[in-house]
């Protein structure tokens, strides 16, 4: 019961901050932008005769749109759940609900529920937008409409990979200030970010030492791991085929990569709810 | 039921180099007010904070209300205000008793029929609805205080409870402890201001370096701590030892004797003893020690630095 308590004010210290209707409203400004930009450029592609071509330009425009709403997404998610518990510790707030006849599990627990129903709201309305955009101008303009392969495949490893950060993010709250955190969890995923460039370069340079320097990265910090699988369930085979990029996945993480990351996940939260539950406040 | 609202024994917390608390041992009768008194870093506010169980002692035990500190239970019948009151500043006054009385347990009916009753016992009614962002140093404390009472219960920690307030909120903070010890309701204050303990405090604890130096009943202060002031004249030192039955101690400077005695009852026989001792006595005046003296006598003026 106090789980869901705290989940509920964690809702509602977003809405009454503003924080969730200026992340809504800012999702709903790119959304605009991005059917602006397909707009045009359907409309300049539909009249050339090759619909494939045509159509695999939509494609990566639809993976663009598809990873940009996954990096804002992960900055979403550090920067509204980063001050949560090192804040509340730091000014002394945690101490007035710490020591109500709540379980300090449960506190933490319904922090976490309040951020993931944050976030799942926000890849629903972000991926859901991108996807539905493409989709209906494509089918106007080519008369047959583009989506992405798997999408809903897709749309739960972004947000695992988000669910990856969070309880990350929860994890460092329980040791380090506000600032420190977001800097150690964003620095994290920059290390899994270059990793796995490096993984996906060596794969196209046929060089497995970089490879394994990819995959060393992403046992470190799986999340890209997670961004390079959704790419691969979403993409179109056709264009996966014309080279590599942020949109294609030379060297495709593995199901046990994605297992990894679950359990790496877990984890996280497991140790945050621990170390959050005996440590001094 | 128990005896004590608080017990605690051998309580020992360190932080890292910092021994905050070195060998706490505390019993604190349940119905009773009970004052926590020492100087800046003597361990007060770690004392709180693992009676409430936001802190872990390194060593030694300390139990509330019966159950070990901190147990998810025992907090269910415990109010208590923070020395720097710090809360969701984004809700209003009644919002934050609403959001308080629901981590309580409370059912919602009963709720919305005491959050009123709350803001207006801390005079907060008229700002029942502003965001305690807006909210005065004074106002935060009353309404700290209203949430550290929503639950009725048995044991009430306040850490300086009246800092911040006005005159008008002191005496509001003296009544409310007052009504809650007639409610029968263990109050445990910790307090700078020793003239708001002298009149609302049962008992009191020095604490100092970490550790209790000394337990008084307040009740039996006016009585039990006394010193005369006596101005005599042909009296010698010969004559001091003499006064050992009825004076704990004896100093003569000049015409100036300065006793310290157990009662007033006793100054018949002292003077009777001076007389015969061939002094000619101008002037006796009892003097009642104040908490502040017994204070600085017990704790010393070094302030325990």
């Amino acid at each position: 019961m106090g789980a869901w308590i705290m989940a509920g004010v964690t809702f509602r210290e977003a809405a009454r901050k503003k924080i969730l209707w200026l992340a809504l409203a800012a999702g709903a400004g790119f959304l605009a932008l991005f059917a602006t930009g397909l707009y045009f450029n359907l409309k300049d592609l539909a009249v050339r005769p090759n619909h494939l071509m045509a159509r695999a330009g939509i494609n990566s425009l639809l993976m663009l749109g598809l990873y940009a709403v996954d990096g804002l997404a992960v900055a979403m998610t550090v920067m509204i759940s980063a001050d949560t518990l090192s804040g509340e510790i730091a000014s002394g707030t945690i101490q007035a609900v710490a020591t109500k006849p709540v379980a300090r599990w449960e506190v933490l627990l319904g922090k976490w529920l309040g951020f993931v129903g944050m976030l799942t709201l926000y890849l629903a309305m972000m991926v859901g937008g991108v996807s539905g955009l493409t989709y209906a101008l494509s089918a106007h303009f080519l008369r047959a409409g583009v989506t992405p392969r798997h999408l809903l495949l897709g749309t739960c490893l972004i947000w695992l990979e988000c669910l990856l950060m969070l309880n990350l993010t929860m994890l460092c709250g329980t040791a380090f200030s506000t600032l420190t955190n977001a800097v150690l969890a964003l620095g994290m995923h920059g290390i899994a970010f270059i990793g796995g460039w490096v993984e996906q370069a060596g794969a196209f340079t046929h060089s497995p030492r970089a490879v394994n320097v990819g995959i060393v990265a992403s046992v470190l910090m799986p999340s890209e791991s997670l961004w390079r699988r959704a790419v691969y369930e979403m993409q179109s085979p056709v264009v996966s085929a014309f080279g590599f990029g942020p949109f294609n996945a030379e060297s495709i993480p593995s199901g046990l990569m994605v297992a990894y990351a679950a359990a790496y996940l877990t984890f996280a939260l497991g140790l945050a709810l621990h170390r959050f539950a005996h440590r001094d406040l | 039921m128990q005896q004590f609202a608080i017990q605690t024994r051998g309580l020992r917390k360190v932080f890292g180099e910092k021994v905050a608390l070195r060998n706490l041992s505390l019993e604190v009768p349940r119905g009773e007010v009970f004052g926590f008194l020492g100087p800046n870093g003597a361990g007060k506010t770690t004392a709180m904070k693992i009676l409430l169980g936001l802190a872990a002692p390194t060593e030694g035990r300390a139990v509330v209300l019966g159950r070990a500190a901190g147990d998810v239970a025992a907090r269910r019948q415990i109010g208590f205000l923070p020395e720097h009151f710090r809360f969701y500043d984004w809700l209003t006054a009644a919002e934050l008793l609403q959001l308080y009385g629901r981590l309580y347990g409370m059912p919602a009916g009963p709720l919305r029929q005491r959050v009123p009753a709350f803001l207006d016992l801390v005079g907060l009614t008229p700002h029942r609805d502003q965001r305690l962002r807006e909210f005065s140093k004074g106002m935060l404390q009353r309404i700290g205080l209203a949430q550290a009472l929503l639950n009725d219960p048995e044991l009430i920690l306040l850490d300086e409870p009246t800092s911040g307030l006005d005159p008008v909120g002191r005496r509001l903070v003296r009544d409310i402890i007052k009504a809650q010890r007639e409610r029968g309701a263990t109050v445990f204050l910790n307090s700078h201001l020793l003239s708001e303990v002298e009149i609302t405090c049962d008992r009191v604890a020095f604490i100092k370096h970490g550790e209790v130096l000394e337990t008084r009943e307040l009740r039996g202060l006016a009585e039990g701590a006394l010193q005369v002031a006596i101005r005599a004249r042909k009296l010698t030192g010969e004559s001091l030892p003499g006064l050992s039955p009825w004076a704990s101690s004896a100093r003569l400077e000049g015409e100036r004797l300065t006793l310290e005695v157990s009662s007033t009852d006793v100054l018949p026989e002292v003077l009777r003893y001076l007389v015969a001792q061939g002094a000619d006595v101008y002037e006796v005046i009892p003097q009642r020690i104040s908490l502040e003296e017994l204070f600085l006598r017990i704790i010393g003026t070094d302030g325990g630095l």
